[in-house]
């Protein structure tokens, strides 16, 4: 029980000692549901916001740095290697990447690097290096070093995709405390919800955060179609096999020519 | 113009894939077969991975074999009864290779195996089919009939146990090379994409003496029952059956056969099968340099779950 209580004082601590010199961020997002239609080639959501100190008497501390983490529904993914056997390229070997983010894009308005030192940022999961990718190893799941090549690997084929992307151009402050982050939706991009995470840091150090979310959303005749196949796939092959017959029939009732 | 394709979950031009249907239709109609041999290396090179492509081109193969089939019906060039026992063992062959399909999927392996039965398959076949027609061309060349009829020359199937008639084609053989036959269609059809079309034609004409009035329409009706039935079990159990593409490839493939027969027509048979067998073969060192050359990327990615 003591210790439940001392844990509470702790953070009823850390908030006051938060909140006598602190800001506050305050963000809207353009757009909190992506529809991916038929004609869905992409989309670019654009994440508005100021900096306010908190309270209001607290004077503001720039410049400032912000790190906007955009995740994506998670999924389990395999990244496998080729290697030549008996003359032909094969896969041999694989691992497993569990509950990663089908989507995970860094946005900061400079190189994160540069933004605080590599402690925080691996404490803080900021940028693609830091991000925890755990990988199954025997019965534990674990993320390995971030030069371990199967993790540079799936990094840069998911960036090939463009479905990961870390980029120190996407904040813009257009003001010392107005900013501007374009976060952008390719059109592979996976349908769900996603969490946007909005970090401040100051002198390289974190001194707010805040987030919000957005739904990826496959609406009308792909989502009804996609659907389907994942939860009725007998009858939906059935009706693809029949729409093949009609089609073939129709051609020959066209075309006939005797 | 852009079209979602909700399956394969990627944006494609709608006119080039209805461009590459009728492309495929065209030479289909042309050699009187299915073309999924063609079709699935295609839609592999747009993009569209080989689980899906596979699967998909499966109802492609239906719709044009139906046409095919219909026609010929009309002809009285099937032969119900060599079908119905092709199929009642092709259905089986299918449903294995379904399943072998799901099991390589889930250890990695499944787009080896796609490529080299596309190699080893295409290649012997195509070298087959060129140097028969060589031959043929060139015994036309000095005089002689283009095909060598050997009326009544037994093989050692011909002793073979469990003899059926079937009056149609006109022949009076054992039942198990044509249980064979059907198994190997159904099963290399389901893990290849393609409808077995170029390979079961020759097999009943050598194996089974099956006369040429019969054999195409024959065969056609086997690849639309065992491709219609490959659209079923692979939308069942792996749900890769994209309907938006397949309608797509439909369209275009129906109409390009309707052309490709009509130059079909004017060709010689020979020279036909040459041109055939060239495709066939070429196709079959494409898959054979994929394999052997250096990938550009040796690490590649596979969806296991959401979650």
């Amino acid at each position: 029980m003591r210790w439940i209580v001392i844990t509470l004082a702790f953070i009823a601590l850390l908030c006051g000692a938060g909140s006598a010199m602190a800001e506050r961020l305050v963000v809207s997002l353009s757009n909190h549901r992506v529809a991916v239609t038929s004609s869905f080639v992409g989309e670019e959501l654009v994440l508005f916001g100021t900096i306010e100190p908190d309270p209001v008497t607290s004077p503001l501390r720039p410049p400032y740095d912000l790190v906007v983490t955009v995740t994506g529904p998670r999924q389990t993914l395999r990244t496998r290697r080729k290697e030549r056997v008996l003359g032909i390229w094969v896969n041999v070997d694989s691992r497993e990447f569990v509950r990663v983010p089908s989507y995970l894009a860094v946005l900061s308005n400079r190189p994160v690097n540069t933004i605080a030192n590599p402690d925080t940022l691996r404490r803080l999961q900021i940028g693609l290096d830091n991000f925890l990718l755990p990988q199954r190893i025997g019965a534990d799941f674990a993320d390995t070093v971030r030069d371990d090549p199967f993790r540079r690997s799936f990094l840069r084929l998911q960036t090939q995709q463009g479905l990961y992307r870390e980029s120190s151009t996407a904040v813009t402050f257009l003001t010392p405390t107005v900013f501007r982050a374009a976060i952008p939706m390719p059109a592979a991009v996976p349908t769900g919800s996603y969490g946007i995470e909005v970090e401040l840091f100051t002198g390289g150090n974190l001194v707010a955060r805040t987030n919000s979310a957005l739904d990826v959303i496959k609406t009308g005749f792909e989502q009804y179609v996609a659907d389907a196949a994942r939860d009725y796939g007998l009858l939906y092959g059935a009706v693809t096999a029949l729409m093949a017959l009609l089609i073939g029939w129709f051609a020959n009732v066209i075309f006939a020519r005797d | 113009m852009q079209i979602y394709l909700p399956i394969a979950d990627l944006p494609v031009n709608v006119f080039l894939v209805l461009g590459m249907g009728l492309a495929v239709g065209y030479i289909s109609g042309m050699f009187g077969i299915g073309g999924g041999f063609l079709m699935t290396p295609l839609l592999i090179f747009v993009g569209i991975s080989p689980a899906v492509a596979v699967a998909t081109v499966s109802s492609h193969i239906a719709a044009s074999s139906f046409t095919g089939a219909l026609s010929y019906w009309r002809k009285r060039a099937v032969d119900v009864a060599l079908a119905l026992m092709l199929l009642s063992s092709g259905i089986l062959g299918t449903a294995t290779g379904v399943w072998l399909f799901t099991e390589l999927r889930a250890l990695d392996q499944l787009d080896l195996m796609i490529g080299i039965s596309y190699v080893t398959l295409l290649t012997i076949v195509g070298a087959m089919m060129i140097y028969e027609s060589v031959r043929a061309i060139s015994r036309t060349r000095h005089g002689m009939p283009a095909t060598l009829r050997r009326p009544g020359s037994h093989t050692w199937l011909h002793g073979l146990p469990f003899k059926l008639r079937f009056k149609r084609s006109k022949i009076y053989v054992s039942a198990i090379p044509v249980w064979a036959i059907g198994f190997v269609i159904g099963f290399v059809g389901a893990i290849m994409g393609i409808g077995g079309g170029f390979l079961l034609v020759p097999m009943l004409i050598y194996f089974l003496r099956v006369p040429t009035a019969t054999v195409i329409g024959t065969s056609m009706v086997l690849t639309l029952v065992t491709m219609a039935s490959a659209t079923v079990m692979h939308a069942a159990t792996n749900h890769l059956v994209d309907a938006v593409l397949a309608l797509i490839l439909m369209v275009g493939g129906v109409i390009g056969a309707q052309f490709g027969a009509r130059t079909g027509q004017k060709m010689r048979g020979e020279r036909l099968r040459l041109l055939l067998g060239l495709l066939v073969f070429a196709v079959g060192c494409r898959f054979a340099y994929e394999l052997v050359v250096k990938p550009d990327d040796l690490y590649s990615l596979r969806y296991v779950r959401s979650g």
